[in-house]
């Protein structure tokens, strides 16, 4: 038997009976088979007991509902149970090595945790007077000027929700400056390379923009010599977006000369920020000639996502567009700090308001938590770990495996499918990983990149941990190049087996059914 | 009838002034299993380069570019309900859009079935 660097064997060992797989109950060791909510419901149960209400009246006008609510009747312990068996089932950065290209699932620091749950953030209301939250328009205040510091930019909008928030609050300060330009209705066209976000033409279709695209050239960056020709016709040119670090993972090193072009042609330079932990300390995009840019507080800056979150996507502005940054903002008086509320008086360009209250608290406090334990020293070796561990991925992987593109990568190591044998695709691979006990990476995407595999392993992966996985990647890598059909049945250890995508996403089934009356009959 | 290809992977097949529209075997095999096909309205009037459908696969959502310039006269409702037709037959039942051609003269620049089949080689 062929084994792997880490003394583990290289193929599956063959199960001898069906025995060894499958159980009576469908519970695999302490896995146990979990049916759905629905299906472990029975008639006239309740986790509650309480009294019917009496002498109570309907306000609702007549849009009361007819029937049954239909809830599943259960037990409060069977809800409980169902509910962390399947959060069993789950995968979580805090159970391993999350390699999620474009994602940045880093481990989220617990002292985080700690500072956000101190009552004195944890428990006030948006609506309380602002005399009596100083202390969190400071925290919000600190961690703006932290932000602008580290981006060189000299305004940012705190409220954005995420980062397509963050991308939308750019794009509509882009639209209210040419508005005040008079040429909203004349600079329609926003370019967009190939190697952006997929975000970035979905926010500038959603501005009214019509979308504009700029190939990619063979170095996984802008094309150049398209983008020349696209700037040919100057005066309906509203912007580009583009994100640096791109989806190839590669740094846009004409961002400087794009800047110009852009500017030139009479346009803004938006720059999607999702992978600034890449650059942080290192880069400041203001010095690029940036004007607009989010950064994702869930990524860069260690906030949790994936289910854990919610996001947070502040946008910084440059000065240019800072006029017409959205409300409310943060201003310091000789009475303390305050929010400017209203889009009139100081805030009388701004676009208007982007959500209810003032962003999210929970991840500010977290965010500036990070930055204040890791120092501007720390923030900086943050992106260059990043950039070291991946570039140690492909180093490792890079005999084995396709590197996309020439040369060093940035955070993130994408390898294309071309190593594989006839019959075998990206898919395989990372259905494959799953029996290795590792979260995917990205698949086919960025579409620049034939069956693209995308890793982010990002700066919180020790060697040990990236060997571990390079170990696991290289063993299913060699599978794949030597045409192991096993691996189209991918994954065989997993609660539930290769899954059919295709049925799924043609006859998606949303709904679930109750079994017919006379099946329940014979229960 | 002429067939003309793109080097966006669309066909067009030609007979008079009216255009049938698709993509190709090797865009279908290179997508994988189409699960969804956004088709255009009657009457649309579009643009070579146009976006004019889209096709989604359990790999990627990519557009579809108009290859000619002219006017939809009609979808191919049937992707709608089947969109694994793509994948089956994407230069016969599989096709996506009849338009009327505007301009025939760009036909002349489009490659012809050994020009695009060698153009697939170079990818």
């Amino acid at each position: 038997m062929s084994m792997n660097s880490q003394g583990r064997p290289s193929t599956p060992v063959a199960t001898g009976s069906q025995h060894d797989t499958e159980t009576v109950s469908g519970s695999k060791g302490l896995y146990q088979f979990e049916p759905l909510i629905f299906e472990t419901d029975r008639w006239g149960k309740t986790g509650v007991d309480l009294p019917k209400a009496k002498g109570t009246k309907s306000r609702l006008g007549g849009v009361e509902r007819a029937g049954k609510a239909e809830l599943p009747g259960l037990s409060e312990p069977e809800t409980v149970r169902h509910y962390v068996r399947l959060s069993q089932r789950n995968y979580a950065i805090d159970l391993g090595l999350f390699p999620l290209g474009s994602c940045t699932m880093k481990h989220n620091p617990r002292l985080n945790e700690k500072m956000a749950r101190l009552p004195g953030f944890a428990d006030i209301h948006p609506m309380q007077p602002q005399a009596s939250v100083q202390g969190a328009l400071e925290l919000i205040d600190e961690l703006a000027t932290w932000l602008k510091t580290l981006t060189g930019m000299p305004a940012v909008a705190m409220s954005p929700k995420a980062g397509a928030h963050g991308e939308l609050c750019g794009m509509l300060a882009i639209r209210q400056a040419l508005i005040s330009r008079g040429e909203a209705d004349t600079r329609k066209r926003v370019l967009v390379p190939a190697s952006a976000h997929g975000t970035n033409p979905a926010t500038a279709a959603q501005c009214g923009f019509i979308v504009d695209e700029i190939s990619a050239d063979k170095r996984g960056r802008v094309d150049m010599e398209d983008l020349r020709a696209k700037l040919e016709k100057t005066d309906d040119v509203a912007g580009i977006m583009l994100t640096n670090p791109n989806t190839c993972g590669l740094f846009e090193t004409d961002i400087k000369d794009i800047a110009d072009l852009i500017h030139e042609a009479g346009g803004y330079f938006y720059c999607d920020g999702a992978n600034f932990n890449a650059i942080v300390g290192r880069v400041r995009p203001g010095d690029l000639g940036i004007d607009a840019m989010h950064i994702n507080l869930h990524k860069t800056f260690s906030t949790p996502h994936g289910g854990g979150g919610p996001g947070s996507g502040p946008t910084v502005l440059s000065e240019a567009l800072a006029p017409f940054a959205p409300v409310p903002f943060i201003l310091k008086d000789e009475d303390g700090f305050r929010l400017v509320e209203e889009a009139e008086e100081e805030a009388k360009e701004s676009f208007g308001r982007m959500a209810s209250f003032h962003g999210q608290m929970g991840m500010f406090v977290r965010a500036l938590s990070y930055m204040l334990s890791h120092g501007a020293d720390g923030l900086k070796q943050v992106a260059e770990d990043a950039v070291l561990n991946a570039n140690y991925i492909q180093a490792k992987l890079k005999t084995v495996m396709t590197p996309a593109f020439d040369g060093f990568c940035m955070h993130e190591a994408l390898f294309s499918d071309k190593f594989t044998a006839e019959g075998i695709e990206t898919i395989d691979i990372a259905k494959a990983l799953i029996d290795e006990g590792y979260h995917p990476m990205t698949m086919y995407f960025p579409l620049v990149v034939h069956g693209a595999m995308l890793i982010e392993p990002t700066e919180t992966e020790s060697k040990a941990e990236l060997d571990r996985f390079c170990g696991a990647l290289e063993s299913v890598a060699r599978r794949a190049a030597q045409g192991d059909d096993t691996l189209k049945g991918a994954p065989y250890l997993a609660p539930m087996k290769r899954l059919d995508e295709t049925q799924a996403a043609r006859k998606p089934v949303l709904k679930w059914v109750p079994p017919a009356p006379e099946q329940l009959a014979a229960e | 009838m002429t067939v003309k290809y793109t080097e966006d992977h669309e066909w067009v097949s030609v007979e008079g002034d009216t255009a049938i529209v698709g993509i190709t075997s090797y865009a279908a095999e290179q997508l994988g299993d189409v699960v969804f096909v956004e088709l255009p309205e009657e009457g649309r009037n579009s643009n070579k380069g146009d976006e004019l459908a889209v096709v989604e696969s359990v790999k990627a959502a990519s557009d579809v570019y108009a290859p000619v310039s002219g006017i939809v006269k009609e979808a191919n409702s049937e992707l709608e309900g089947a969109p694994e037709t793509v994948n089956q037959d994407p230069e016969g039942k599989g096709w996506f859009v009849k338009m009327l051609i505007t301009d025939p003269t760009q036909l002349d620049a489009m490659m012809d079935a050994d020009a695009y089949k060698a153009f697939c080689a170079d990818l």
